[in-house]
C-alpha cells in the first residue's frame, strides 16, 4: 500500500509539475509554486502540494466539463425543454462516496508527511530564535556554535523603503547579523518572543512556527544544500511586521566553525569593558548607532515618536528627567506598551550608550553622561 | 390575489409616520429588509475604499502613501467593516424581505425587535469607522484581534471591541427573530422539508450565529479585562496563554465562515432552479448537506492555529476533520450541477452570477482542501494563498450570490425590470476583474509572500501590480451596481407578479412590487 502510494504520489506530482512550471526555469519574479525546498520535509510539503493541487485541478475540471456541456446543450435558447427529474437516490449516495474515497487516498500522503514534518527528536545543533518588535535574537544553545547570540536586524536603508535610493537586489530581504547553520546537520530551532506573537518560516526548509510570549515551541530542518535562504516573520506583529526578514546561510562544516570563532570573538569585543570611561562625545556617537539599530523604528530618528502610538523622548519627562528613572525604563520596559525590556537585548555600553544619546539630543540638552558601570550596578 | 386581498384596509389602521420617521420607527419586514440592504451596500463601499488604499500602497515596492501603522489599521477595519457590515447585514436583509415571503407569514415574528437589530448597526458601523479618528488610530491587529499585539494597542481597539459587541446583539436578536418566524409563522401546509431552501439555510445559520456570537462576546470581554482590568486571560506573566485567545476566536470563526456562506448556498440554490426551469435536484440531501456542514463547522476551529504550536494529535485530528467538508459541500455543487444537467436553461444576470458563484467558490472550496492538508499549510499560513482563498470564498462566493440574489428579487422589491444589458456588464466587469485581483495572489503565496504586510520584496511586484489593477477595477465596476439599482427604483419595464415567468415560490404569487403587507390571510399550501 506505501509503496504504490508513494509511486502515486511521485506520478502525480511529476505530472502536476510539468504543468505548473518548474520555479527553476521560471524566472523568480513570475514563481508560480512553492520555492524549490532543500530539506526533507520542505521536499515532501512540495511534492504534497503538487499532488493535491493536481488532484483538485481534475476534479474541477471534469465536474465543469459536465456542467460546460450542459450549459452548451441545454439551453432554453436552443428549445432545450426541461426534464422533470429531481433526486436519485444512488447518484446521490455515490457523490457521498468517491469523494470520501478521495480524501482517505488524499491524507495517506498528508498523514505522512505531517509526521516527519513534526520529527524535532535529536537535533545536531538547537537555536533558540526570540522575536522581538521588530527583530529577531538568537541563542545558540546546544551543538556546535554553543553560547553564540546575536540580533538580527533588517539591513535594507530606510531610504530605499521611501524610494529615495533606487532598491536592492535583496530588498527588505537583508539583515545585519544571519543565522548560520551548517550543511547536512539537523537543527532544531526554539521559538518564543519577548513582546507579542511572531512567526519564524522559512519556505525552503518547509517549517513556519508561531513565537509565543511566555512559551517555547519547536521545529526542526536539516538543510541539504549550502546556500542563502530568505524568510519573513508570518504573524502580524505590529507596525513593523513588513520589516524583520529572517535570513539563514547554510554552510560547509569548515565554514560554520570559522563563522563560529568569529561570533565568539566579536561577542568578547561587543562586551567592551564595563570599566572603561567614556567622554560624552564618544558615547553619544556609539549610542546614535545602537538608537539607529533599535529604537528608531518606534520613537523616530527626530525623536518625536508618533502621535497616539509612541511617545516622544524629544523633551519628554523620562528622557529629561532624572537618570535612574531613564535607566530603569531602557533596562526593564515598559509593561502593557510596546517598550521593550532591553536588559537582556543589549550590553552595559550599547544602554549607556543610547541612554547619553537619547540626553542630549534634539531638544534635550542634559549634559548627562552615563558611564557603562552605572548600567552594571542598576542591573542588579 | 387572494393574499393582499385587504391591504388597503390594513393601510388605514396602521398610522405610518412618513419621511425619516418611518423609517426610524418602521417595523415592516420589507421596509428594515431594504435599510439592512442599503446598510450593507454602504458599509460594501466603505470598506471597499479601505481596500483600495491597501491595494494602492500594494501596487509597487516601498513606502508610498500610508504608513505602516495606517496601513494595519486598514486591513483590520476592511475586514471588519466587510464581514460584519456588509456581507453579514446583505444577507439579513434578504432575509428579512424573502423569509416571510417565502413561508407565507404576514411578517417577521418580533417586529419591533426586528427595528431594533437594524439601528444598531449603524452605530455600531459609526464605532468602526471612528476609530480612524482616535489618538493612536484605529486597531491595527487585523479582524483576528490577536493578543498580546491587541493589548499593546491603544483606544481604537476599545471602540472595535465596543462595536463588536453591539453588532453581535444585532446579530443574536435578528437570529432569535429569524428561527421563531420560520418555526411559529410557516403557513399550514408550508411543513419544514417543503420549505424553500433559503429560508432552511437561514434558519441553521440563525442557530450558528446564537451559538456563536457570544463565544466572540466572551473573547473580546476578556481582551477588554486584560486591557484595562488587570486580568491575565492571555498573558504568560499572569499565568494565562494568548494562544488561548485564538482558540476562542476560531471557536467563533470558523462557524462565522458558514454563517456568511450558508445564506449564500441558499440563494444559489433559489436561482439556479429558476433558470434551469427544473426543481431543484436532491432537495432533502440539500437540506442535510447544510446542516453537516453547520455541525461539523464547530469541530474545525484550529485548522486555522497549524502553525501556533498545537500537538501532532491535534494537528491530525483538525485536519482530518477539516478534510470531511469537503464531502457535504461536493454533495452541493453536484445537486446543483445536477439541477440544470437537461434543464432549459437562460442566462439573466441573477444567473450568471450564480454560475459565477459556482465556479469560483469551488476553487476556493479547492484552495481551502490544499490549505487543510497540515504540511502543505505550514507553508502557505499566514501567506497570500490564504487571503486569495478566503476572498474567492467570500467574494465570488458570498458576494456574487449576493449579486445573484439582488439582481434575482429586485423586480419583486421595485417592481421594475432592472437593465439586463448593464447587469450583464456589472457580471463580467467583475468576473474578470475579480480573477484578475486574486488568482494571482495564489502565487505570491506559494512564493511565500506573507500577508498584512505594507512593502514587499522585489519579486513580488509583478503580480501585485496585476492584482493592484484588478482590484482598481473590480472597485469601478462595483459602482456600475449602484446605477443599476437607482435606475431600477427609479422606473423601468414592469414587472409581472412572476418577474421570471416561471421561478417557484410563493413570493412571485404576490405583485410585484410586494405590497407593503402580505399574506395576512395565510395562503393554501398544496
Amino acid at each position: 500500500m506505501n509503496v504504490t502510494m508513494n509511486t502515486l504520489v511521485k506520478w502525480l506530482s511529476a505530472t502536476a509539475l510539468g504543468l505548473m512550471l518548474l520555479p527553476g526555469t521560471a524566472s523568480a519574479a513570475w514563481q508560480l509554486n512553492l520555492s524549490p525546498p532543500v530539506s526533507h520535509a520542505g521536499f515532501v510539503a512540495y511534492e504534497l502540494h503538487n499532488f493535491m493541487t493536481l488532484i483538485c485541478l481534475v476534479i474541477f475540471i471534469g465536474v465543469f466539463a459536465v456542467l460546460g456541456y450542459s450549459l452548451y446543450a441545454h439551453r432554453k435558447s436552443k428549445g432545450h425543454k426541461a426534464a422533470g427529474f429531481h433526486e436519485n437516490l444512488a447518484v446521490e449516495i455515490a457523490w457521498i462516496a468517491v469523494p470520501f474515497v478521495i480524501l482517505v487516498v488524499m491524507a495517506v500522503p498528508a498523514t505522512k508527511a505531517l509526521l516527519d514534518l513534526r520529527d524535532a527528536s535529536e537535533p545536531d545543533i538547537t537555536i533558540k530564535a526570540t522575536g522581538y518588535q521588530w527583530k529577531w535574537g538568537y541563542d545558540y544553545l546546544k551543538g556546535d556554535g554553543e553560547g553564540v547570540h546575536f540580533m538580527s536586524v533588517l539591513a535594507t536603508p530606510r531610504d530605499q523603503i521611501e524610494g529615495k535610493e533606487p532598491k536592492g537586489e535583496h530588498y527588505l530581504l537583508e539583515v545585519d547579523n544571519p543565522v548560520v547553520v551548517p550543511v547536512n546537520k539537523k537543527v532544531r530551532i526554539l521559538t518564543t518572543a519577548n513582546d507579542v506573537i511572531h512567526s519564524w518560516s522559512m519556505q525552503e526548509f518547509g517549517i513556519k512556527q508561531d513565537a509565543v510570549p511566555g512559551f517555547i515551541r519547536d521545529a526542526a530542518f536539516k538543510a541539504e544544500k549550502e546556500g542563502t535562504y530568505r524568510g519573513q516573520c508570518s504573524e502580524l506583529c505590529g507596525k513593523d511586521h513588513g520589516f524583520m526578514p529572517i535570513v539563514v546561510e547554510v554552510v560547509s562544516a569548515e565554514k560554520y566553525a570559522a563563522w563560529v570563532d568569529e561570533q565568539k570573538k566579536k561577542m568578547a569585543a561587543a562586551m567592551g569593558d564595563p570599566n572603561k570611561v567614556w567622554t560624552l562625545d564618544e558615547m553619544k556617537a556609539y549610542g546614535e548607532k545602537v538608537y539607529t539599530t533599535n529604537c528608531v523604528a518606534c520613537h523616530q530618528a527626530n525623536g518625536k515618536g508618533i502621535p497616539g502610538a509612541f511617545p516622544a523622548l524629544d523633551g519628554s519627562k523620562i528622557a529629561t528627567g532624572p537618570n535612574a528613572d531613564h535607566i530603569n525604563r531602557v533596562l526593564n520596559g515598559k509593561t502593557g506598551t510596546a517598550m521593550a525590556a532591553f536588559g537582556n537585548q543589549l550590553s552595559d555600553t550599547d544602554i549607556a550608550a543610547v541612554i547619553t544619546y537619547e540626553r542630549n539630543s534634539w531638544g534635550n540638552k542634559t549634559g548627562d553622561l552615563i558611564q557603562p558601570a552605572e548600567i552594571k550596578a542598576a542591573r542588579k | 390575489m387572494e393574499a393582499v386581498h385587504d391591504h388597503h384596509a390594513a393601510d388605514h389602521d396602521h398610522h405610518q409616520p412618513s419621511g425619516l420617521m418611518r423609517w426610524i420607527t418602521t417595523t415592516n419586514h420589507k421596509d428594515i429588509g431594504t435599510m439592512y440592504l442599503w446598510f450593507s451596500f454602504i458599509m460594501f463601499m466603505v470598506g471597499g475604499a479601505m481596500s483600495m488604499v491597501i491595494r494602492a500602497e500594494l501596487f509597487e515596492p516601498g513606502l508610498q502613501f500610508i504608513s505602516p501603522e495606517r496601513y494595519n489599521q486598514m486591513i483590520t477595519l476592511h475586514a471588519l467593516i466587510m464581514v460584519f457590515g456588509a456581507i453579514m447585514p446583505a444577507f439579513v436583509g434578504f432575509a428579512n424581505w424573502m423569509i416571510p415571503l417565502q413561508i407565507g407569514a404576514p411578517d417577521m415574528a418580533f417586529a419591533r425587535m426586528n427595528n431594533w437589530s437594524f439601528w444598531i448597526l449603524p452605530v455600531a458601523g459609526s464605532m468602526l469607522v471612528g476609530s480612524l479618528l482616535a489618538p493612536g488610530g484605529a486597531a491595527g491587529t487585523g479582524w483576528t484581534l490577536y493578543p498580546p499585539l491587541s493589548v499593546q494597542s491603544g483606544m481604537g481597539m476599545d471602540m472595535a471591541i465596543f462595536g463588536i459587541h453591539l453588532l453581535g446583539m444585532s446579530s443574536i436578536m435578528g437570529s432569535i427573530n429569524i428561527i421563531t418566524t420560520i418555526l411559529n409563522l410557516r403557513a399550514p401546509g408550508m411543513t419544514l422539508m417543503k420549505m424553500p431552501l433559503f429560508s432552511w439555510t437561514w434558519l441553521i445559520t440563525a442557530y450558528l450565529l446564537i451559538a456563536v456570537m457570544p463565544v466572540l462576546a466572551g473573547a473580546v470581554t476578556m481582551l477588554l479585562t486584560d486591557r484595562h482590568f488587570g486580568t491575565s486571560f492571555f498573558s504568560a506573566a499572569g499565568g494565562g496563554d494568548p494562544v488561548l485567545f485564538q482558540h476562542i476566536f476560531w471557536f467563533f470563526g470558523h462557524p462565522e465562515v458558514y454563517i456568511i456562506a450558508l445564506p449564500a448556498f441558499g440563494v444559489i440554490s433559489e436561482v439556479i432552479p429558476a433558470f434551469s426551469r427544473k426543481p431543484i435536484f436532491g432537495y432533502a440531501s440539500m437540506v442535510y448537506a447544510i446542516a453537516s456542514i453547520a455541525i461539523i463547522s464547530f469541530f474545525v476551529w484550529a485548522h486555522h492555529m497549524y502553525v501556533t504550536g498545537i500537538p501532532l494529535t491535534g494537528q491530525l485530528y483538525f485536519m482530518y476533520a477539516t478534510m470531511l467538508i469537503a464531502v457535504p459541500t461536493g454533495v452541493k455543487v453536484f445537486n446543483w450541477v445536477a439541477t440544470m444537467w437537461r434543464g432549459s436553461l437562460s442566462f439573466e444576470t441573477p444567473m450568471l452570477f450564480a454560475l459565477g458563484f459556482l465556479f469560483l467558490f469551488t476553487l476556493g472550496g479547492f484552495s481551502g482542501l490544499v490549505l487543510a492538508i497540515t504540511a502543505v499549510d505550514v507553508q502557505l499560513q499566514d501567506t497570500y494563498y490564504v487571503v486569495a482563498h478566503f476572498h474567492y470564498v467570500m467574494v465570488a462566493g458570498a458576494l456574487f450570490s449576493a449579486y445573484a440574489g439582488a439582481y434575482y428579487w429586485l423586480p419583486k422589491w421595485t417592481g421594475h425590470m432592472y437593465n439586463e444589458t448593464l447587469g450583464k456588464w456589472h457580471f463580467w466587469l467583475s468576473l474578470i476583474f475579480f480573477n484578475m485581483t486574486f488568482f494571482v495572489q495564489h502565487f505570491l503565496g506559494l512564493a511565500g509572500m506573507p500577508r498584512r504586510i505594507p512593502d514587499y520584496a522585489l519579486q513580488f511586484a509583478d503580480f501585485n501590480r496585476i492584482s493592484s489593477l484588478g482590484a482598481f477595477g473590480f472597485g469601478l465596476s462595483q459602482l456600475l451596481f449602484l446605477y443599476i439599482v437607482i435606475k431600477t427604483i427609479k422606473g423601468g419595464k414592469k414587472a409581472e407578479a412572476n418577474a421570471w415567468g416561471d421561478a417557484p415560490g410563493l413570493e412571485w404569487t404576490v405583485p410585484s412590487p410586494a405590497p407593503h403587507h402580505t399574506f395576512e390571510v395565510p395562503p393554501v399550501i398544496k
